[in-house]
């Protein structure tokens, strides 16, 4: 599965488009690194606990996007971006949106 | 016995920040070197031909201030304006990003369609810090060796003065986007 996130993918042709292809993943923070974030937060700094989380939640969104578009018969997506927003306080949602083509 | 806390709290934030900063600014440094030679532009089209390999290339890092940092800012908010302690925060987190995305595929040539995006998971309100994620994604192009990769196009990090409107990959005002302080 290739991934870009501009409309074409260099050095291949575009033989057919499957339309949108989209994966999203809510996640919550827990508690244990709630906890140690808050002492992080004082002296501030890199926050790696939430950093490994949402990357963790990104690699999902993606996967489940690229899942999609196997399931379409395709084998690239194009035009990909990346979207977060907090649903609730301590989540937070990750979505991965895209166009499902065969090159 | 409340006091004290607050002043310990203080002089914490203001002495491991600092260092832990200024740690971070040379680590950046020396990173940022290894890639001085890739372009990394917001273009869509790539400035070569012959491409062999094209990736989404991804980074991302989840950077929070210092108590300190943050008291300054609360009074700040009383008379408004810019948000000076706030800048190096997000000036890190989007060079540490930048440089995550690219250390995702170092064997990239260049770096096209770059984009950065801002989300604040705490917004420093109240009780709570301010604590912001930044992500940068852009698609790694990897030429076919002995192909001509033009090297005129090296609009890098750090070449921002020749570098058309459109390709300004270095957000110039850190702190504008993603934080409601």
């Amino acid at each position: 599965m290739i991934l870009t996130n501009i409309e074409t993918i260099p050095g291949k042709k575009v033989q057919e488009h499957y339309g949108l292809v989209q994966g999203s993943t809510i996640r919550a923070k827990h508690f244990g690194r709630d906890l140690m974030a808050g002492f992080k937060n004082i002296v501030g700094g890199e926050l790696k606990g939430y950093t490994e989380l949402l990357q963790e939640s990104r690699n999902q969104a993606l996967e489940r996007m690229c899942q999609q578009a196997e399931e379409l018969g395709a084998n690239a997506v194009i035009n990909v971006r990346l979207a977060t927003s907090s649903v609730a306080a301590g989540a937070a949602e990750i979505l991965a949106y895209g166009t499902a083509v065969r090159v | 016995m409340e006091l004290v806390i607050f002043i310990v709290l203080l002089l914490l934030g203001f002495i491991v920040g600092k260092s832990k900063e200024r740690r971070h600014y040379r680590s950046i440094g020396i990173r940022e070197e290894a890639f001085l030679d890739k372009p990394t532009i917001t273009a869509r089209v790539p400035s070569g031909e012959n491409i062999s390999h094209a990736a989404l290339a991804i980074g991302s890092v989840v950077v929070s201030i210092d108590y300190f940092k943050r008291f300054l800012s609360s009074w700040r908010m009383i008379f408004g304006g810019e948000l000076k302690s706030y800048s190096p925060l997000l000036d890190r987190g989007k060079r540490e990003a930048l440089l995550r995305m690219k250390e995702s595929v170092p064997r990239a040539d260049e770096y096209i369609n770059c984009r950065m995006e801002t989300s604040t998971i705490s917004s420093g309100k109240g009780k709570a810090m301010g604590t912001v994620e930044v992500i940068a994604y852009s698609t790694a192009i990897t030429y076919a060796k002995g192909s001509t990769h033009p090297d005129q196009a090296t609009e890098d990090l750090h070449a921002e003065s020749e570098e058309p409107p459109e390709e300004n990959i270095r957000t110039e005002a850190p702190g504008t986007a993603g934080l409601d302080g």
